[in-house]
């Protein structure tokens, strides 16, 4: 009897052990199959140019092809979005000869959301003489970047970064100056030089009416066609006599009168920004929207490191469950203020409690915790660094509010050094914002900051030139994945986005349309945009049908939560799982749940927001299926199974050292990875070190 | 410290540019006073979804106080009774339990109402377009340090520059003049050297489109400076007047 | 026509006219304030102010000034209001820094001009307008325009009356001047954010002297009266 049972027992054990075996070894096999099967995208296929890394794009522009202006004139180019990359490529466009057709979803183009970046934008000008360059600004943001961004690139990017200065000067734009009439400078996170420009704290808003007022000139004259009030629905793809599908045209919803309407264009430029409001709660504007990422990933365009999503550590902390959005305090407050959480349990359980506040507790009992894990770069280190270690004070219980989620940011110091006017000078309208939200003054007690999604480095794969893997349709600014790699540094937002909407795409583009000068202007009457409108009716007809119970924003919000704990700022291949299933869950429901009233050939703002939602959802599956790809911790993706004993980003150069392009498949398929190895080919890659 | 309250809201609702407008009042109970008026018109807007109303539209986006986007009239004041922000900044802890808060939209002949709270401010963007630019292409400009510019003319120009073209000043004036949107540009571009080459023909040709799309007689009664969400001084009237006689008086 | 069609043309107007007639008002002030020191001067004065050719220029060009002040008025008014649009506001809030007088600038404008016709009617068509046309009115003498002056304002129960009427018309006169005064200066660019205030303070004094030696001249003949009634 007793052997019996032994034997049974042993049975069961093998049994299991050879399940296992069988299941590991399955799943070797599987991930080997797959890592040669998966195709790869080579420096060829991104129309990299050849040579070395600082003549690449001069190479690149003496033997581009070009248009002629009389050709120019002939040539259609749609621009969808009008934020810094958007306002910018469309009155470089039409300045130089180009019709444009403009879009945006506001009442007005100088509304898009660029215009709330606060702190300033980086260039190599090296004006405060610290040995800053074009080389250093590249490195800076490679390294910055968590190697996981594509040399050739960024080296351009650092290139045109000094004439971006100059446009801007030559626009008007009045950035900050010293008493001898120069520009003057801040310094950023990331970096160890002062070459952050800016314009008191809305660097963003100057330079986004800057770019404004160019595109505002065209359209005066009548060379840009501005579409305010219009929100893009889809691409139109029309295949050329060789059966090679190009983008020709957009479909859009007049947000005013609900009717659907349809535009050609030889080519497409999307500039629609980023995903981030995915997770609801953002530092994102409210219209701000993934859809037409999602469009153009529905007709081919690969979507390329969904997973990077910034974290941004300085944002006034959540209030409330009502709450509709969260708002960024500049990175620039780093430069003067010192973040710090009480070293004593006790003294953060009475800040919670509200029994005390900030400035009670005694120098002696502040924990400045960046400053004593990174001596090198103190509270100036990367937004990514500076994120994860305030999430680990407060999971640690030394949170400061009453929902233990948040730190201190404190001016006594910069007070006490410089005056309070000359902080007031600096800072005076983030204090004054910060005071209007959280009704507490910060000139006498410290700021509260906590992380918040801010930034999505990941989105749309671009090659060199900018174009997507369609043909004709470029993706500009925040929208494409193109040079942040895994975390984007301070101040290089507003970088990237003039650099390619002023500098990089009206070169890139004739290269494309250089061979689109025979081809005429399309009637919107042909099929391919007949049936883009038909697709999008039923879409939406089938929305205005469900007629459930729950309000868009309802079901938003519960995606949002999903998004924050399950692939927020701490993930696991367990969490992410998890994200996956719930997400399918949230995907049914909001298909056969969701309400929306009125009608949809009217001005209806939550038709607007359920078509928006829709893409949400299949956003944010995809962040997560691309989280549960990358092994490794990077940047803004952290993956808790990987991290070194001092809880720092462990990356896995070896294994995920490559771009994860996702092509679409079909609804409800799995998207396929395509990979672009990232080989270094002329820096090294090094352990992000901000300690010394 | 902020309290939950209860509420009624007396709410503009018009169902189009050319329908009869008139108020209608809801009340809502347990708000709380940290939360953003916009917050509450949101918590108002999903009561109405989940009574099948239709929900109050109104302009929104960047809820920072920056954009310009929002555009609300509250309790005879355009962005509300709190100085120097826009409505998304306001806050309810500016309202006390019981109160009745009234709401309408921007009122000037060149904002016409869209629907409920929104109206076409178009006409700013078209004053821009005539001339609220410097006109210089990309590329093939001078180095940013080539001109220097003294720190208080560039800092008043900042402040100048400051204005997010929300349309409050037209809205609080009682003419439904535009001159303080109009001013700051202008004064923004003529105090830089990079702008005053053509400052001559942008005051004359902005003024111009200005009086075309029918805004009002600037009479200095200052309620634009007052109600200015990013508090845009009067001053710059004045260098626009000086700006545009002087333009007209060379010809 | 630029002082026409375009909107601080009409300003440039209205400001011009304005301090044109500002001017006016403080030299007449001063020739009126002869009459509290010594009669004689005031008669002097008015003698030479009577009848003569640069008089009735003047004369001519201040009625020009009112006209083109009033009308303009009336139509930047007629403009504004309709740049309102047909819905006003079921609620307004009284907003800071916003003087009254700004608001109300056509009705205190108005109230000034209404006071005008009387006052043209006392003075100016039983002097002037009496001297030139020869008509016989029997109140005026020209040779002694402060008997007149005195007999106007002084004479029981109808001289008080005209007293509080002028005091009313001259406190209108004063908040008008006290926004138009510093509201022109900022029209014709004269103004910056250092000088913002002090130009309001300008306007301030610059009205205060403008209806001041007017005031002094009614206070002082209704002390005289009060005292001929006692």
């Amino acid at each position: 009897m007793a052997k019996k049972e032994i034997l049974d027992a042993a049975k069961q054990v093998v049994e299991a052990v050879a399940e296992k075996v069988v299941e590991k070894v399955a799943e070797k096999v599987e991930a080997t199959v797959k890592e040669a099967t998966t195709p790869i995208i080579t420096p060829e296929m991104a129309k990299i140019p050849a040579g070395p890394l600082e003549k690449k794009w001069t190479n690149y522009k003496d033997h581009q092809k070009l248009v002629n202006p009389a050709n120019k004139r002939r040539l259609d180019v749609i621009v969808v979005g009008t934020g810094l990359a958007g306002a910018s490529a469309a009155a470089t466009l039409a300045e130089l000869g180009f019709n444009v057709l403009n879009f945006c979803i506001q009442d007005s183009p100088r509304r898009a959301h660029s215009i709330a970046a606060q702190g300033g934008i980086n260039a190599a000008k090296n004006y405060q003489n610290d040995g800053d360059s074009v080389y250093r600004l590249y490195y800076d943001t490679i390294k910055g970047g968590d190697y996981r961004a594509r040399e050739a690139n960024v080296y351009r990017l650092a290139e045109v970064s000094n004439n971006i200065i100059d446009q801007c000067v030559a626009q008007g734009v009045p950035f900050a100056r010293e008493y001898g009439g120069l520009l003057d400078n801040r310094s950023f996170g990331g970096a160890q030089v002062s070459r952050t420009f800016y314009a008191k704290g809305q660097t963003g808003q100057q330079l986004l009416l800057g770019a404004y007022s160019a595109l505002s000139r065209q359209i005066g004259k009548g060379k840009v066609k501005m579409y305010t009030r219009y929100e893009m629905l889809d691409i139109v793809i029309i295949k050329d006599e060789n059966g090679e599908p190009r983008a020709r045209g957009i479909i859009a919803r007049n947000l005013v009168t609900g009717r659907i309407e349809r535009f050609f264009g030889h080519a497409v430029v999307v500039g629609t920004g980023g995903y981030g409001n995915t997770f609801f709660l953002s530092t994102n504007a409210m219209a701000s929207n993934g859809s037409a990422a999602m469009q153009m990933y529905r007709h081919g365009a690969y979507f390329a490191n969904p997973c990077f999503a910034q974290i941004h550590p300085t944002c006034i902390p959540k209030h409330g469950d009502f709450q509709s959005k969260l708002t960024l305090m500049s990175e620039s407050l780093r430069n003067d203020g010192r973040i710090w959480v009480p070293k004593k349990l006790e003294d953060a359980k009475r800040l919670q409690a509200g029994e005390i506040k900030g400035r009670d507790i005694p120098e002696e009992d502040r924990d400045y915790y960046l400053e004593r894990r990174y001596p090198a770069f103190g509270n100036l280190v990367p937004r990514d660094v500076a994120s994860r270690a305030a999430k680990e004070r407060c999971d640690k219980g030394y949170g400061v509010n009453n929902t233990g989620l948040a730190v201190f940011l404190d001016f006594s110091d910069a007070i006490q050094r410089l005056g309070k006017d000359v902080v007031a000078q600096k800072y005076g309208n983030l204090f004054q914002m910060y005071e209007k939200i959280v009704d507490e003054n910060p000139y006498e007690n410290p700021m509260m900051i906590f992380p918040a999604i801010h930034y999505t480095m990941g989105g749309i794969w671009v090659d060199y030139e900018l174009q997507t893997s369609v043909k004709g349709l470029f993706c500009i600014g925040e929208a494409n994945f193109s040079d942040h790699g895994a975390n984007r540094l301070g101040a290089s937002a507003l970088m990237q986005g003039l650099a390619d909407g002023y500098f990089v795409l009206p070169y890139t583009i004739q290269n494309y349309l250089s061979d689109q000068i025979g081809v005429p202007r399309m009637s919107t009457d042909l099929p391919e945009f007949a049936e883009a409108e038909k697709a999008i009716m039923d879409k939406i007809d089938r929305l205005m049908k469900i007629q459930g119970k729950r309000s868009v924003d309802s079901i938003h919000k519960e995606l949002g939560l999903i998004m924050w704990d399950f692939v927020g700022m701490g993930r696991t291949a367990e969490s992410l799982k998890t994200a996956i299933k719930k997400i399918d869950e949230i995907k049914k429901e909001f298909w056969t749940n969701v309400y929306i009233p009125g009608e949809a050939g009217t001005l209806n703002n939550e038709l607007e927001k359920a078509l928006r939602l829709a893409d949400f959802i299949e956003i944010g599956r995809l962040m997560a299926v691309d989280a549960l790809n990358r092994e490794e911790s990077c940047g803004g993706h952290f993956r808790e199974e990987y991290q070194t004993e001092e809880g720092e980003a462990l990356r896995q150069d070896d294994k995920f050292s490559y771009v994860a392009c996702w092509k679409y498949m079909g609804e409800d398929k799995e998207p396929m990875l395509i990979k672009e190895p990232l080989d270094y080919e002329f820096t090294e890659r090094k352990t992000r070190n901000y300690k010394a | 410290m902020d309290q939950y309250i209860d509420i009624k809201v007396r709410v503009w609702r018009q169902a189009g540019p050319k329908a009869q407008g008139y108020f209608e009042t809801y009340e809502l109970k347990h708000i709380f006073q940290g939360a953003s008026f916009l917050e509450m018109i949101d918590i108002l807007n999903e009561q109405l979804i989940s009574e099948h109303k239709d929900p109050i539209a109104f302009d929104h986006d960047c809820r920072e106080g920056i954009c310009g986007m929002c555009s609300m009239y509250v309790n005879g004041h355009p962005h509300g009774p709190d100085s120097a922000i826009t409505t998304c900044q306001l806050h309810m802890r500016k309202f006390h339990d019981g109160e009745t808060i009234t709401v309408e939209p921007w009122r000037s002949r060149a904002f016409p109402v869209i629907k409920d709270l929104m109206v076409d401010r178009q006409a700013y963007d078209k004053i821009m377009q005539a001339g609220g630019f410097v006109s210089v292409n990309t590329g093939g400009v001078p180095d940013a340090n080539a001109i220097a510019i003294p720190k208080p003319v560039a800092d008043e120009a900042m402040d100048a520059a400051s204005c997010i073209g929300c349309g409050a000043c037209a809205a609080a004036c009682k003419n439904g003049s535009a001159m303080l949107f109009v001013s700051a540009k202008v004064s923004q571009l003529a105090l830089l050297p990079q702008g005053k080459v053509e400052a001559a023909r942008r005051a004359k040709a902005m003024v111009a489109k200005m009086d075309e799309l029918g805004f009002g007689n600037c009479t200095n009664t200052g309620a634009c400076d007052a109600e200015c969400p990013k508090s845009v001084s009067l001053a710059n009237i004045a260098r626009l007047n000086r700006e545009f006689l002087c333009a007209k008086f060379s010809d | 026509m630029w002082l026409k069609d375009s909107s601080i043309g009409r300003k440039f107007v209205m400001s011009l006219t304005g301090l044109a007639l500002v001017l006016f008002l403080l030299f007449h002030g001063c020739m009126n304030l002869a009459v509290v020191f010594s009669e004689d001067a005031y008669n002097m004065i008015c003698h030479l102010l009577g009848a003569n050719w640069y008089a009735l220029i003047g004369t001519l060009g201040l009625a020009f000034l009112v006209l083109v002040h009033f009308s303009y008025a009336l139509i930047l008014t007629i403009q504004n209001r309709a740049a309102r649009g047909n819905d006003r506001y079921a609620v307004t809030g009284k907003k800071d820094g916003v003087e009254w007088e700004s608001e109300n600038m056509l009705v205190l404008g108005a109230i000034v001009i209404g006071f005008l016709v009387l006052h043209l009617y006392n003075f100016w068509f039983k002097m002037q307008f009496a001297e030139i046309s020869g008509l016989e009115t029997g109140a005026f003498d020209p040779q002694n325009g402060a008997a007149y002056v005195k007999a106007l304002f002084t004479t029981p129960v109808s001289g008080q009356i005209y007293c509080v009427l002028y005091l009313i018309w001259l406190c209108a006169l004063w908040f008008h001047l006290n926004h138009g005064v510093w509201s022109a200066l900022h029209t014709l660019g004269w103004n910056n954010l250092i000088w913002m205030k002090r130009i309001k303070v300008i306007g301030c004094v610059v009205a205060t002297l403008a209806v001041l030696p007017f005031a002094v001249v009614v206070l002082y003949y209704l002390g005289v009266g009060i005292g001929m009634l006692c």
